[in-house]
């Protein structure tokens, strides 16, 4: 039996078990690190592999749908990426998550999201993709609203929920819309329907092609939380910090990214160069790369700055893969994955010494009294931010070559972003790290415990290294080798150049400050993004349609089906209670009424 | 010399009485009566059938006798019962009257 099952089945088993018997015992942490443990080191040893396994699932008629399992390059490599960040972060999350009340069900829940997750990427069929593209939305929401009786994290939770749905939506159309055009869902099929139906039908080809990619695309805008569908991402740090690292920074948004490259994967980079929905897909990466920098520039909430940067980095994965050059977007997904979650997990690790503090103005000086944190937080910082020789310079720069040659303007929307990076990661560590204490909290601050520290230190290394030819080669989903480990050229000055106008900007506005000296409320504010959705889609759109499907339910269902059918019920009781009228000789009559009638009946039959 | 039509006339109009009493009626022991009432309606009518239902051997048929008896009888049984019935009722309610006695009302 191949052991891909084992790395599928075995977190949805330790769910199961720690939902259904350990809950009680308190064992289900350890039950929970120990199989994340296990599920990394099969993925180690399946690195490489090229196999495919399946069992039909759901038959019906002579059409069945399979779970089954794709061992590839990219598929391998991006199982090292979600089980080693998993890994590492359930060993944090053993220390962050000590004292809380229900640590079970977060676990149970992170088991559930290793499960969902590792379906779709050892997918090997766009269905299955789909069922488990679905799972790791209910795993997000069940975790997001891990602190439900907060309200803030339960209408989060719903919301990314929602804006998942949407987007989901449109994944299943386009799944459709794919399955109708090659007649198949399997990924190894797949090519071979595409160019029959090409050759079938060459004029309506790239039309019909580019809106089943777009419709895909959805499903990666609502799960890799692009421009418009982003809004769910920031809310979502409601949820535990360590969450946050995982499943809404590391794994779980690129899942997107992931499954859009597959996609051209399977069907081939040629049939995207040129299509239309390749322009669609780029530009939203790119408009939600910058629109997201920019909003970052502004939030004071730590946790918020790092979920702008990820949609910002999303935003560079998609454009990357808008572009066809799906490899540099797969590296940057690579390294992004380790430097984030060793971002967000530095955040955590600050969070939870300052007493649940999120506010970066009322911390500050935490380097001193964290240097571990704080300098670990620092190479993770490097590498976002793109540092020569840090593992995001390399990816960066490959999506930076990208869009250099195939589309300038995205070119320098990308530049752009890249000033705008290093200024808002500088203003964060200025404002965090350096200077006073400026709160209570902070001045208590002291170092984490090695349960924390120890993720934090090991994501460092790989957050330095992960860019290195010699890792990349081996451990990246996708990985194109470049000549030289530096090219200098046109693209690496500009990406420096923005680099340290990003960084002295940064110092020279925010050192030393005690509040902030900018304030831009449209930034502030979002873009007034959220409030457009409050105001004009919910108010007119959802709550028009919530008032019809309650008259609906109200007056038809309710009133008419419901309480119509009671009614009549009713009435034909009330009809026959008169008959009982408890007289006896109401009853003698009635009798002797029906004796005359048997008789008549008898006696004059028709 | 009454025929048979003077015989059924009677008992008809004896089964009507009975039954409008029955019906009408609001003491139950007069009800009671009304019924034995109809029962020898019913009696008189098949005492005339047979009386005048001749066989072949020139007797009357006395299957509608015989048939009296049995009505007799059961008659009989059941004025037994009803009237104990009648006096459990009182017992328990103070009254006969049919008008107060509707505890089966729905």
């Amino acid at each position: 039996m191949n052991p891909a099952w084992f790395l599928l089945f075995l977190p949805l088993a330790v769910a199961a078990a720690n939902q259904l018997v350990l809950k009680k015992t308190g064992l289900a942490p350890i039950v929970s690190v120990a199989s994340a443990l296990a599920t990394f080191m099969i993925a180690v040893l399946l690195l490489g592999k090229n196999e495919t396994a399946h069992f039909a699932w759901a038959t019906i008629g002579d059409f069945s749908i399979n779970i089954g399992i794709k061992l590839d390059q990219l598929s391998t490599g991006m199982m090292i990426v979600v089980t080693g960040v998993g890994l590492l972060v359930h060993v944090f999350s053993l220390a962050y998550m000590k004292d809380d009340a229900a640590k079970a069900r977060y676990f149970t829940g992170l088991s559930l999201f290793m499960f969902s997750m590792t379906g779709i990427v050892l997918a090997d069929n766009f269905i299955m993709t789909f069922i488990f593209w679905e799972l790791v939305g209910l795993s997000s929401y069940l975790l997001i609203g891990h602190w439900y009786q907060k309200d803030s994290a339960a209408d989060a939770a719903k919301k990314a929920f929602l804006c998942n749905r949407i987007g989901d939506f449109g994944f299943m159309v386009g799944i459709l819309m794919l399955w109708g055009i090659t007649g198949h869902l399997a990924f190894d099929s797949m090519k071979g329907g595409l160019e029959a139906f090409q050759t079938a039908n060459p004029a309506i080809f790239g039309g019909v092609l580019s809106a089943a990619v777009l419709c895909i695309f959805c499903g990666a805008v609502g799960k890799s939380a692009q421009l418009p569908l982003h809004v769910w991402l920031p809310d979502a740090m409601e949820g535990p910090t360590p969450v946050s690292a995982l499943i809404h920074a590391a794994t779980m948004v690129a899942a997107g990214v992931y499954m859009l490259f597959r996609l051209q994967f399977t069907l081939g980079f040629e049939v995207f160069e040129g299509l239309q929905a390749s322009a669609v897909i780029a530009w939203t990466g790119g408009i939600t790369a910058l629109v997201a920098a920019l909003m970052a520039t502004q939030q004071d909430d730590i946790k918020r700055v790092l979920a702008y940067s990820t949609l910002s980095q999303l935003g560079y994965m998609v454009m990357a893969v808008g572009l066809v050059s799906g490899e540099a977007g797969m590296f940057h997904l690579f390294t992004h994955a380790w430097f984030k979650a060793l971002l967000f997990l530095g955040s955590g690790a600050v969070i939870f010494a300052c007493h649940h503090e999120q506010d970066i103005w009322k911390m500050g000086g935490l380097l001193k009294k964290m240097p571990i944190t704080g300098l670990t937080f620092l190479i993770g910082f490097a590498a976002l931010i793109a540092v020569p020789f840090t593992s995001g310079f390399f990816s960066k720069e490959q999506i930076l070559e990208a869009a250099h040659e195939k589309e300038p303007i995205l070119f320098w929307i990308a530049a752009a972003v890249a000033v705008l990076t290093p200024f808002y990661r500088t203003r964060l560590y200025v404002v965090a790290f350096l200077g006073k204490n400026r709160s209570e909290n902070a001045s208590h601050a002291h170092e984490v415990g090695p349960l924390m520290s120890g993720p934090l230190v090991l994501l460092a290394i790989l957050g330095v290294i992960a860019g290195f030819p010699f890792v990349a080669s081996k451990f990246a989903p996708a990985y194109h080798q470049p000549e030289h480990l530096i090219h200098l050229g046109f693209v690496t000055y500009v990406s420096i150049g923005a680099l340290l106008t990003g960084v002295i900007a940064g110092f020279v506005l925010y050192a030393g400050k005690e509040k902030d000296p900018v304030s831009i409320p449209l930034l502030q504010n979002r873009f007034y993004i959220d409030g457009i959705y409050d105001n004009f889609i919910v108010r007119y759109f959802q709550d028009a349609f919530a008032a019809i499907i309650a008259f609906f339910d109200e007056f038809i269902i309710n009133g008419l089906l419901v309480g119509g059918l009671s009614r009549a019920a009713e009435s034909f009781g009330n009809l026959f209670r008169k008959v009982q009228s408890g007289s006896l000789q109401g009853y003698a009559f009635a009798f002797g009424l029906g004796v005359i009638l048997v008789v008549y009946f008898t006696v004059f039959p028709r | 010399m009454a025929t048979l039509n003077d015989y059924l006339l009677v008992s008809g109009l004896l089964f009507a009485i009975g039954l409008a009493g029955v019906v009408l009626r609001r003491n139950i022991i007069i009800v009671f009566m009304c019924l034995e009432l109809m029962l020898s309606a019913a009696n008189l009518t098949l005492v005339a059938f047979s009386r005048f239902h001749v066989s072949p051997n020139g007797l009357p048929d006395y299957n509608g006798q015989m048939l009296v008896f049995f009505v007799i009888t059961v008659a009989a049984a059941e004025v037994a019962v009803g009237l104990a019935i009648i006096v459990a009722l009182y017992r328990a309610r103070q009254t006969i009257h049919t008008d107060e006695l509707t505890s089966l009302k729905g």
